[in-house]
């Protein structure tokens, strides 16, 4: 087997040198009624060539048209990433090296890392950000926790405007832990609307999520926001879903979120079916000792040379067991690196001409669908790259015949609300030229209506 | 200082923040056709940000170097030998980087209609098919994004189970060699996490299970082979006793490698298992993620996997399955790290049965080889063989003041990376050395020569090896600084 260097003749030297008169004796502390007695039935093995025809075919079973006719955002937006970024993160010293528990030999993840952790924290406007959690929707279940952990309180008010896997994974994680999520209906308003936030609020409230953009693509006012939860004492955890909408919006913390969270997916990952993903972590910094996930630091060495390590390690699960603050172990690091690498490509006027791009683009095709006869936008809220669109007549039939016919023109809201069964939820970013939008225009004119 | 030379071709780089002119650029975004929009005249003034400070303004070479030379920072497993006790370091095969960025995969987004991503369904139902098989088990979720996240669906799961059965009970028993994930797993499931005592062997104590495990304790998660590389020779009395009182075996697959191929979870009497694709099925650490834990499971806990699941009509097609009102929820935001999937896919089919088979047949006689040669110059705590991994200690080089940190920082200077030092917590000064199948007896040797010859310097010159490393870009750290006022971004940037 080409990976495996132990020969036939390795293996006899090496049982000499164990004492074993043969391989099998090695196994001898498996009982005989676990061991397997034939070949494991998988299929293999494959040689590289036959390999890639094998994975080829089924990729050819995946019969989207590409990036420029997906205007599908909900979550995993559709984003140029420039080459450089994969080539980067494909120097084998980043991706086949491990957590960089030894910082003598671990100065390039750890550094990596770090700009990361600064980057993320300046776009999301907070003071100290993690060294990445598996995705959004994880890293919004452990503010969750951490937030009722930090204020001793149990109650955490989610609107449905939040998106509702990244509700379900809170759900999940928090089912068995006393904590109450509160449900707060807001789909009609299309934004959160601060009075009702605070109606919904009281003195056990522990915390408030609110997405910006939200789920439906809408740009909330996150500052009265934050002065509807002062009453309560709650915390405010600020989640965004596109982070590239931070090129333009700032970040959570600059209207007062104690705890923010991000899917970094749109800075140097791809779509992939959803993952790898990247969670974006950050705090203020009296809440830094309490976050769950890795931290990267910077110090110095004996010879008093700038330095990086991970620290704050006593929150983690491999030093302090069942008190840790999470029990999140591996990340998402080589995401992380390539979210930095992204980022310090686009720069800083780079993010914001990318972010511009993407609010053209939306509004362009906002404006193109609005003008269809019987077509309107289902709320009439400033967003960033996407945004909700009704049509006249049954919204399932209409999306695959645009389906079939190359284009995937949004998500049908009515799978998360029942009353929403005509709203389709659309995006349209970098990737989309005025042509592509066209196109798209022209044929939904045609089918839906 | 950037640019200088620092030994040879490796070079100094400094942080990326600041640098570059407010006139470079690193991107141009694609071409539109349209006029931009003015943010001003399409969003709130309240909303948006101010200028970004202190980010960069560089060219895309600029930015290449800097990354580039920050790699050269890094040890790599492509640079030579991880001997890192449960963490599998093995090979990262170059075809699955090929396979998983096939353009048919990475732009497939994870909404698109289910008749458009019926390849990477197919790969997703064939992957869990796989698994179970190499598990012995009946069902998978591919979801978990890594082994800690797998635990906390499993005992989930478990969790349901027993509700199902009338009571989810208060506990969860934990060997004291397990991983810190696995207790902190249970906490997050609930469940009070309780340390069983090893035995003097290293392996689970019979007799205080026996004590230990009574009708509030829902499961008892164990590693097998455990943390210290002895195969737990009693699992099926262990797992039948636990069942008996009505409890379920969790087992963490971390150390899967040891028998893949040879043996099986199921058949050992393991309900519910985790097992990390970075690990034993070759996918890439990538600097600590990211990683995969899919976790498989018996038919009775099948009803409570995460939803969607993936299935398969008799028609052939692939679909999604969203209505599974038992299910513990959604664990993932969409379907776990499907890149991650598509590598093990691809580890699965390169290897097939026999290919598996010897892997574990290679990373055991590794392992033995390795005791072998040290037996004389380190104190090996556990008497016996080991499977894929051993534990030795610093107890013999400890009388000359040179503990198990030094003896990891000596062999960096030698051109290897440290072991897994001080766990499992139970063996003090503990090294966990695992070879994996992937390395060659060449490799294995000098690695052994490197370990017996810092042994004989702690002897001869302690002094010597308290210092090392020398040779690396960076010396030891100052971490208690870095602790007591942590500087966790730069202050350039806001």
């Amino acid at each position: 087997m080409r990976y495996i260097p132990l020969s036939a003749s390795d293996r006899e030297k090496a049982l000499a040198v164990i004492g074993a008169s043969s391989v099998e004796q090695l196994f001898e502390d498996i009982p005989a009624e676990a061991r397997l007695p034939h070949p494991l039935d998988i299929p293999g093995p494959l040689p590289e060539m036959d390999l890639m025809d094998w994975f080829e075919e089924a990729a050819d079973k995946n019969t989207h048209a590409g990036p420029r006719r997906t205007f599908i955002g909900a979550g995993a937006y559709v984003h140029h990433v420039p080459t450089a970024v994969d080539h980067l993160i494909s120097r084998t010293e980043f991706f086949t090296c491990y957590t960089p528990y030894q910082p003598e030999v671990s100065q390039g993840t750890l550094a990596a890392i770090y700009e990361y952790q600064t980057y993320t924290a300046a776009l999301l406007g907070m003071e100290v950000a993690n060294a990445s959690m598996y995705d959004g929707p994880s890293a919004l279940a452990e503010a969750v926790i951490m937030a009722c952990r930090v204020t001793g309180r149990s109650k955490v008010v989610m609107p449905n405007l939040v998106h509702p896997h990244w509700r379900q994974v809170v759900q999940t994680y928090t089912q068995h832990l006393d904590i109450e999520l509160v449900h707060l209906e807001l789909a009609a308003d299309g934004v959160c609307i601060p009075e009702k936030l605070a109606a919904a609020m009281s003195q056990e409230t522990a915390a408030v999520v609110v997405q910006s953009p939200n789920f439906f693509g809408y740009v909330e006012d996150m500052d009265s926001i934050n002065q509807a939860r002062e009453e309560s004492g709650a915390l405010l955890i600020g989640a965004v879903a596109e982070p590239m909408s931070l090129g333009l919006l700032k970040g959570p913390g600059a209207s007062g979120a104690d705890i923010a969270v991000a899917e970094g997916r749109s800075f140097g990952g791809s779509l992939s079916f959803g993952g790898p993903a990247l969670g974006m972590f950050a705090v203020k910094t009296s809440l830094a000792r309490k976050m769950p996930g890795r931290l990267v630091g910077k110090t110095k060495d004996t010879m008093g040379r700038d330095a990086y390590t991970l620290t704050l390690s006593t929150r983690e699960q491999h030093i302090r067991r069942e008190k840790a603050t999470s029990n999140i172990c591996s990340n998402q690091a080589l995401m992380a690196t390539a979210a930095a690498i992204h980022i310090s490509l686009l720069g800083a006027s780079g993010l914001r001409e990318v972010a511009v791009a993407n609010l053209t683009a939306a509004n362009y095709l906002a404006g193109r669908l609005a003008r269809i006869a019987g077509v309107k936008l289902a709320h009439d809220k400033p967003f960033f790259n996407e945004f909700t669109v009704t049509l006249p007549g049954d919204i399932g039939p209409v999306l695959a015949k645009l389906a079939s016919a190359g284009y995937l023109a949004g998500v049908d809201l009515g799978r998360w609300y029942p009353d929403m069964k005509k709203t389709i939820l659309i995006s349209a970013t970098e990737v989309h030229s005025k042509k592509n939008m066209d196109d798209l225009v022209d044929l939904i004119a045609r089918e839906a209506v | 200082m950037s640019g200088q030379s620092q030994r040879g071709i490796n070079f100094t780089e400094g942080e990326i923040f600041g640098r570059g002119a407010p006139d470079r650029e690193g991107y141009t975004p694609p071409r539109s056709g349209l006029p931009a929009i003015d943010p001003e005249s399409a969003l709130p003034a309240g909303t948006l940000r101010g200028q970004l400070e202190g980010f960069p303004s560089l060219s895309e070479p600029e930015v290449t170097r800097h990354y580039t030379r920050m790699s050269q920072w890094n040890f790599a497993v492509d640079l030579n030998f991880y001997p890192l006790g449960s963490c599998t370091m093995k090979y990262n095969p170059r075809i699955n980087e090929a396979v998983a960025r096939i353009g048919g995969f990475t732009t497939l987004h994870p909404m698109a209609p289910q008749e458009q991503a019926q390849g990477t369904l197919q790969v997703i139902d064939d992957l869990e098919k796989w698994l179970c098989q190499i598990s012995g088990m009946d069902a998978a979720t591919l979801q978990p994004a890594a082994g800690a996240q797998g635990e906390l669906v499993g005992l989930l799961m478990i969790r349901a189970a027993l509700t199902a059965r009338g009571n989810p009970r208060k506990k969860v028993l934990l060997p004291d060699s397990s991983h810190g994930t696995n207790p902190a797993s249970a906490v997050y499931c609930g469940y009070e996490a309780v340390t069983l005592p090893s035995g003097p062997d290293g392996r689970v104590d019979m007799a205080q299970l026996d004590r230990l495990m009574d009708d509030e304790t829902a499961a008892l998660m164990v590693t097998n082979p455990n943390t210290l590389g002895i195969f737990e020779s009693d699992i099926i009395q262990i797992s039948k006793l636990v069942h008996d009182r009505g409890g379920f075996i969790y087992c963490d697959g971390a150390n899967l490698n040891a028998f893949l191929g040879k043996a099986r979870f199921g058949d050992m009497g393991v309900d519910v298992a985790h097992v990390n694709l970075h690990k034993t099925f070759s996918t890439p650490h990538g600097g600590g993620g990211p990683g995969s834990g899919p976790v498989v499971v018996k038919q009775e806990l099948a009803p409570y996997l995460p939803f969607p699941v993936v299935a398969q009509g008799d028609d052939g097609a692939y679909s999604l399955e969203y209505d599974r009102p038992q299910s513990v929820g959604r664990a993932h935001g969409f379907f776990g790290n499907t890149g991650v999937l598509l590598r093990a896919a691809a580890y699965i089919l390169s290897m097939g049965p026999q290919g598996l088979a010897q892997v574990a047949e290679a990373a055991v006689v590794n392992a033995n080889y390795i005791r072998a040669r040290l037996g004389d110059h380190y104190h090996i705590p556990y008497p016996g063989r080991c499977m894929h991994e051993l534990v030795i200690t610093d107890k013999l080089q400890s009388e000359y003041g040179v503990s198990t940190l030094d003896i990891a920082k000596a062999l960096i200077d030698r051109g290897f990376h440290p072991p897994t030092i001080y766990f499992p917590t139970i063996t003090r000064g503990a090294m966990m050395i695992e070879p994996t199948e992937t390395e060659s007896l060449e490799t294995l040797d000098s690695f052994c020569e490197a370990m017996i010859e810092i042994a004989d310097l702690a002897k001869a010159d302690p002094e010597s090896i308290k210092a090392a490393p020398v040779t690396t870009v960076r010396t030891r750290l100052d971490e208690a600084t870095a602790a007591r006022r942590p500087q966790l971004r730069c202050s350039l940037c806001g």
